[in-house]
């Protein structure tokens, strides 16, 4: 606590005023340069009066396509953030040589390398799948919303929280230095007396149970919303990997939520679980946390592997090949990818038949995975494939993730791993198959669902020039890691004393830069889109697809469909398609739609104050929060009149608008 | 149905829409089913510990030396009781009779409340021994593990006194009475949960 | 609620899934209580000399306690919401056992490898 009157230390626990980063240029200068573009940002909404608009369409909406959409600007905007973290690592370890100590001292340098791993998993790779399921899967099986349209919105806000305490933490007091995974000792109370740890831990659970209402709630919708006909083995692929990413969900998060309220009994009320006296046990919470960890990486992998089937038989205008191989293979890796844990400690010393154990279930899982290559090779050989920016990315990935996947199987070899472990053999491997495989999809996804989302196609060149400077700048960036991490160099250095490695380094760091242009143009792309939205104006089906989302109007209207379709086949929109199936223009009925809630963006801003609050010790804060948390709960649950209709009429007037509006926007493309 | 489904006549009519608005699934039993399922991971990690951390006495006292055996089968008991009266109440609901269902509520409600007062009795009366949760790792798995617990217990009386308002008030229809199923399912969750509790970190743990 | 059908249906959907009856509840009190009371007389009544006997039938009769609490009182069965809460719960325990099992035998190998010193993992040194 600071010195200074007991009523201070009261008010604002260990908040003062030293706690703001006035010494480190560099902070001051991002919070200078972030504060002008949200004051930017924040006047311009101002100005064209939007602030209504947002609220009552978008913030307070419980509609899964403004949810899903949402995500995917919050998920972007932490792209950047993380980019702006690696850019600042590759550049520092290109020069930091010999008696050039680079510009980030140690202690800042620990908690970008921190900020980037939590920033790109939870806030950027998790936030963009889970919006591509939100967007995607309940029209995909034909439904008008999810199971639990209100918990939708309150995962989302609860994420938007986490984000919020995980920004906060770059300008109020620091970030954890403890890495992404905070590991004990380090990131214990006698290691880590600042409030960075606490941030960490906070941030991560605030979305974590975000994350977990998410999963729950996708399997219900799964499970019990499935249009009339869709049998489970009728599901399109991309709804299989949802209820098995989903699944994943519920049985890995409550784990890391478990594991975090562990090390924060351990730092605020002294229990000793992972501290090094008393009994505690360090490697306990390596083990728990990996037991999250490791399904973790399927459940960011899994959705994208189904947006992948969905493109290559989209665009190679074939079924998917081997679909049902394809859904045991999916069920399998879900059941594995718990099996597999201990691979992220081989040398921790679980000796030869733990490690023997764990190596080969390891390598087991690797086949199912090939399994998914060769049945995408398959439906693409003898198809008429079209080479559009959604394929060419998927292209990308099966070049790029093939490898990495190899390099992983070499990393499951344990006696291989005791010279690999923690190298950047290592840090190649996963972005090798997290950018080859996540990064890849989720442009892919983008590319593939913004004309169902907006009613308009995203700019092909730009498309294609932000695909090869991801793809080309991947490579650059990550092959000298590869090398270097053979050579014996071990992750997370600021500073290296043999000049030997340093051409290796700048490679790597001009790499970075290739795909810093690669986002670039991925901006410039949505940019140079929007400007010309009547020329990219596309009609209901752009990608002739073959699921029921290309059935519906682009955008969709908030009830999906104004009859709810009726499934004979597998690819139910292809055969809706050869049977000449035409949109009806009369004969609606009046449609039973969720109302909006305020609900969600109070507990957010609720939990964010309380997590503010944990931070700093003011604990006052910390119980009227945590009070009124509850209080909004249980205020919530007298609200019995949550829905309402849309009226036939309204229906009709807008299925028969769309009907008016097609033919020319169809025009527009051929 | 045929004038709108069928326009270049397919070689077998297939119609593609539902004509009527059809009746949704109500998927809340379900879902908070699966939210069961995500505690059991939560009490899974605690087990875990207590299982890799139970003897880890580090100087201090050891499971045998602070459990207090006959207290734990009033607890059990208590428990155990309120689970079945929570059964008569939901009985009470098939049969639409609101006034004993909420006596039956009541009856559980006080027995888990005893159930939390005894176990705060215990932790008080541990920690003024000096065997509070950072006096050793074994400690500190046992109060996290059995804290955890009572928590969820705290929070499901919470619930019940809020739930019987809005039945006293609003009466048993459609949304009242699948909160109340949820509810019986998380009551009768938590007695499970108790059995791995008072079978492992009680009764095992003083053999360890 | 304000759209009758809707409602009747949903209705039924809360209505018709078992609900248990009394004679249910009573067996699986009954049931529970035994199960109860028999690792208790054993355990404070010091019945069996071993204590790792008494450590197994206390972890198999709470196995089947749990058992009997999931029939009488959660009134699962292989019917309820189409078998999907009957598979969460074989997908969850086998997790579960998975989580358990192999954080001890993790763990266990982790402190008999690396800490020597630990007067618990002596006789396994001396053992091996």
């Amino acid at each position: 606590m600071p010195d200074r009157p007991a009523i201070w230390n009261f008010l604002l626990g260990r908040l003062s005023l030293s706690s703001l980063p006035l010494h480190n240029s560099i902070v001051v200068g991002t919070f200078i340069v972030v504060s002008i573009g949200a004051l930017g940002v924040l006047s311009l909404i101002t100005y064209y009066r939007k602030w209504g608009y947002l609220w009552s369409e978008w913030f307070t909406s419980v509609d899964h396509k403004k949810l899903g959409i949402m995500y995917m600007v919050l998920a972007t905007v932490m792209l950047f953030r993380g980019f702006a973290d690696a850019i600042m690592m590759r550049s520092q370890q290109a020069i930091a040589f010999g008696s050039n100590m680079g510009y980030l001292p140690p202690h800042h340098y620990d908690q970008v390398f921190s900020a980037h791993g939590v920033a790109m998993i939870f806030f950027v790779a998790m936030a963009y799948i889970v919006g591509l399921m939100n967007f995607a899967m309940p029209m995909q099986i034909g439904a008008r919303d999810v199971a639990f349209p209100f918990l939708n919105n309150l995962s989302f806000w609860l994420t938007v929280s986490g984000v919020v305490l995980f920004m906060t933490s770059l300008f109020v007091g620091d970030f954890s230095h403890a890495g992404w995974l905070g590991m004990p000792p380090v990131s214990e109370l006698k290691q880590s007396p600042g409030p960075g740890v606490d941030y960490y831990i906070w941030g991560l659970q605030l979305s974590g149970v975000g994350t977990l209402l998410t999963g729950i709630n996708f399997v219900v919708t799964i499970l019990k919303m499935r249009a009339p006909g869709m049998s489970l083995m009728k599901m399109p692929m991309f709804t299989w990997t949802s209820l098995c990413t989903s699944g994943l969900i519920v049985v890995a998060f409550p784990i890391l939520t478990a594991t975090l309220f562990l090390l924060s009994l351990d730092r605020y009320i002294g229990t000793h679980f992972f501290t090094n006296g008393f009994g505690g046990n360090v490697m306990m919470y390596v083990n728990l946390i990996w037991i999250w960890g490791h399904p973790e990486v399927y459940i960011l992998i899994l959705p994208l592997f189904g947006v992948y089937s969905e493109i290559v038989s989209t665009f190679s205008g074939k079924r998917l090949f081997g679909y049902s191989s394809m859904v045991y293979a999916t069920a399998a890796i879900m059941l594995l990818s718990y099996l597999v844990w201990l691979h992220h400690f081989f040398t921790m010393g679980s000796g030869a038949d733990v490690n023997s154990f764990f190596a080969l279930t390891t390598m087991l899982i690797s086949i199912p995975t090939g399994v998914k290559i060769f049945n995408w090779l398959f439906t693409m050989y003898r198809g008429r494939v079209r080479f559009d920016v959604p394929m060419l990315w998927t292209m990308g990935f099966l070049f790029t993730f093939t490898i990495g996947g190899m390099s992983g199987v070499m990393l499951s070899v344990a006696p291989a791993d005791f010279l690999l472990h923690n190298s950047l053999f290592l840090i190649a491997h996963f972005h090798n198959v997290i950018i080859g495989g996540v990064v890849f999809g989720v442009f892919a996804g983008i590319n593939y669902w913004f004309p169902k989302a907006f009613g308009f196609r995203l700019d092909a060149f730009w498309g294609k020039v932000s695909f090869w400077f991801w793809q080309i700048g991947f490579w650059v960036a990550f092959a000298p890691l590869y090398v270097l991490g053979l050579m014996g160099v071990t992750r997370r250095l600021s500073h290296f004393e043999d000049p030997s490695l340093q051409i290796w380094f700048i490679i790597a760091a001009f790499g970075a830069f290739l795909i810093l242009l690669g986002i670039l143009a991925f901006v410039v792309q949505i940019y140079v889109s929007i400007r010309r939205r009547d020329e990219l104006a596309v009609g209901n089906d752009p990608w002739d697809g073959r699921t029921l989302e290309w059935s519906t109007s682009s955008p969709p209207p908030p009830y999906n469909f104004a009859f709810i379709p009726k499934v004979h086949e597998r690819e139910a929109w292809d055969d809706m398609k050869k049977h000449g199936y035409q949109r009806p223009l009369e004969g609606f009925n009046d449609i039973h739609m969720p109302k909006s809630t305020s609900t969600g963006v109070v507990i957010g801003v609720l939990a964010t104050v309380f997590g503010f609050a944990m931070v700093w010790y003011i604990w006052w804060l910390a119980i009227l929060t945590f009070v009124a948390l509850i209080g909004t709960a249980i205020w919530h649950t007298f609200n019995y009149d949550r829905e309402g209709y849309v009226k036939a009429n309204e229906v009709g007037e807008f299925e028969q608008h769309i009907g008016n509006w097609e033919p020319k926007a169809q025009g527009a493309t051929s | 149905m045929n004038s709108i489904a069928i326009d270049k006549a397919p070689s077998e009519p297939q119609d593609f829409l539902c004509l009527e608005e059809g009746h949704p699934h109500n998927g809340t039993l379900l879902g908070f089913w699966l939210y069961l399922m995500s505690d059991c991971f939560i009490f899974a990690s605690l087990f875990a510990c207590n299982a890799v951390l139970g003897t880890s006495y580090a100087g201090g006292p050891s499971a045998h030396d602070v459990l207090d055996l006959p207290g734990l089968a009033v607890n059990t008991a208590l428990l155990l009781v309120s689970s079945v009266t929570f059964g008569f109440a939901m009985l009470e609901v098939s049969r639409q009779r609101k006034r004993a269902m909420l006596v039956w509520l009541g009856i559980s409600g006080l027995l888990a409340a005893m159930f939390v007062g005894l176990e705060i009795h215990e932790f008080v009366g541990m920690i003024a021994e000096g065997a509070g949760p950072d006096r050793s790792a074994f400690l500190s798995s046992f109060f996290t593990l059995v804290g955890t617990h009572g928590l969820h217990v705290s929070l499901g009386i919470v619930w019940l006194i809020v739930l019987m308002f809005q039945l006293g008030k609003y009466g048993l229809n459609e949304a009242n009475i699948r909160r109340l199923r949820c509810l019986s399912m998380f009551w009768h969750f938590l007695d499970l949960v108790w059995i791995g509790v008072f079978s492992y970190v009680y009764l095992v743990g003083v053999l360890r | 609620m304000n759209h009758p059908s809707n409602a009747a249906h949903a209705h039924d959907d809360a209505m018709h899934e078992h609900t248990g009856s009394l004679r249910g509840y009573l067996t699986g009190f009954v049931l529970a209580a035994i199960l109860t009371i028999i690792p208790f007389w054993l355990v404070m009544g010091h019945v069996i000399e071993s204590h790792q006997t008494t450590i197994l039938i206390v972890l198999a009769l709470a196995a089947v306690q749990i058992v009997v609490h999931m029939i009488y009182f959660l009134h699962l069965d292989t019917r309820s919401e189409n078998g999907w809460n009957m598979l969460a719960v074989i997908f969850t325990a086998v997790l579960v056992v998975i989580v358990l099992g192999a954080s001890i035998w993790v763990m266990y190998n982790e402190n008999a490898n690396m800490m020597p010193m630990s007067p618990q993992y002596q006789h396994h040194r001396l053992g091996s």
